[in-house]
């Protein structure tokens, strides 16, 4: 394996910090792993612009590559912005299974990730975290987190 | 001080402080739902700011950080209009704010995706995202209220009066914004205003409330001749710490 495949295969090992079901990778915010000169380089589009987690995901990257005798530097690109659409299928079945309805084309989510019910309406606009809303199913009557789609 | 540092600052100031106060609400809210919108629509405005005055500090090349210009300035300095430095009071007043704002800055943002200077397009592309959500939340809120009980719609009406003296100042413009416009950085804001008028008519309709027969407007924010008292006591709070306890890390 090259160095940047190594690269590419440990950060698949990181999870984002407030789902950690999903990994970094999954989630579609590296956006490149590059040599610069003699370095090695991960980009990373940041989610929301506020979102507290974007410093901890950068140093979580540093802390596990350097565990694995990888050192990079890492880049913050906010042009073209991040979308839900970098989130991979695998990322999407991931947030299912934990019961995060995926983000959806359509205004809301598709289907109840609990019971898959149809039957579904919005609680609140906004979740736990900044890429999430707060919905409910009439027909579990469960709550449940949508992954925004932007 | 160059024509886009400035433009810089009054896109940064409108973002830190209105996030600065919508945050005040956090722990507040009058249910669990809102206040978690509030501080999640603060936080969006707060990683903003830190674009643009981040961008603004980049520009200037003294050697400043977003964090400088956020904690060591004083109101003289700051650049935001005055919409944006007003107290909460209560809650629809504050959406209201949210409202007559998000209408600006969506419209500006959406241009400023075409600005000829590549890092203000790029910030203003991340941002319309959030600010799309902004608007489309508190135009729905100031619509339930509105629509509401008597008492919701009575205050609603009453914010919408004491704000509407603010509005017209987000739409003049100098010799910065001429300067800029003609660079194609940005856009005239006076040319923004009839769409924003557009707008703000259809959700005062479905609101059932009446837009005040007045284009008065209090003005001295954006070019920091005069702020309001408001300001310097939402600073206090702010800057205290960094500035009791100069250059403290985590």
């Amino acid at each position: 394996m090259s160095e940047l495949e190594q690269v590419w295969a440990r950060l698949r090992e990181v999870p984002d910090p407030e789902i950690p079901v999903i990994s970094l990778v999954d989630l579609g915010i590296i956006r490149d792993v590059e040599k610069r000169g003699g370095e090695t380089w991960v980009v990373v589009s940041p989610t929301y612009s506020g979102c507290p987690a974007t410093t901890v995901i950068e140093n979580d990257i540093r802390k596990h590559l350097s565990k694995h005798g990888l050192e990079v530097q890492i880049e913050r690109r906010i042009a073209p912005p991040w979308t839900t659409d970098w989130i991979t299928d695998e990322g999407r079945a991931a947030l299912k299974a934990y019961g995060i309805a995926p983000p959806s084309t359509a205004k809301g989510p598709a289907e109840c990730p609990h019971c898959g019910g149809h039957d579904l309406e919005r609680v609140s606009q906004f979740g736990s975290t900044p890429c999430k809303a707060l919905w409910r199913c009439n027909d579990c009557k469960e709550p449940f987190d949508y992954f925004k789609c932007i | 001080m160059s024509a886009l540092f400035e433009f810089l600052l009054r896109m940064g100031d409108n973002t830190l402080v209105l996030g600065h106060r919508v945050s005040e609400w956090c722990g507040h809210a009058p249910i669990l739902e809102e206040d978690i919108a509030l501080a999640n629509t603060a936080l969006d405005l707060i990683g903003q700011t830190q674009m643009w005055l981040g961008l603004a500090a980049e520009v200037e090349g003294k050697g400043r950080t977003a964090d400088d210009l956020a904690y060591r300035r004083d109101v003289i300095d700051f650049r935001n209009c005055l919409l944006t430095e007003l107290p909460n009071r209560d809650f629809g007043h504050t959406l209201m704010r949210q409202f007559l704002f998000d209408a600006w800055h969506k419209l500006m943002l959406t241009r400023l995706c075409d600005s000829s200077d590549e890092r203000v397009a790029a910030i203003a592309m991340k941002a319309l995202k959030e600010v799309s959500y902004h608007l489309e939340r508190s135009a729905d809120t100031v619509i339930g209220l509105g629509d509401g009980t008597e008492e919701s719609h009575a205050k609603m009406q009453s914010a919408l009066n004491r704000l509407w003296p603010y509005v017209g100042e987000m739409f003049e413009a100098d010799s910065v914004d001429d300067l800029n416009a003609q660079e194609g950085v940005t856009v005239n804001p006076s040319e923004l205003r009839a769409d924003y008028d557009r707008i703000v008519y259809d959700v005062m309709s479905d609101a059932t409330l009446t837009i005040p027969d007045s284009r008065f407007a209090h003005r001295g924010g954006r070019d920091g001749s005069r702020h309001t008292e408001h300001l310097g006591h939402m600073l206090a709070v702010m800057q205290f710490l960094p500035r009791a306890y100069p250059d403290a890390r985590w």
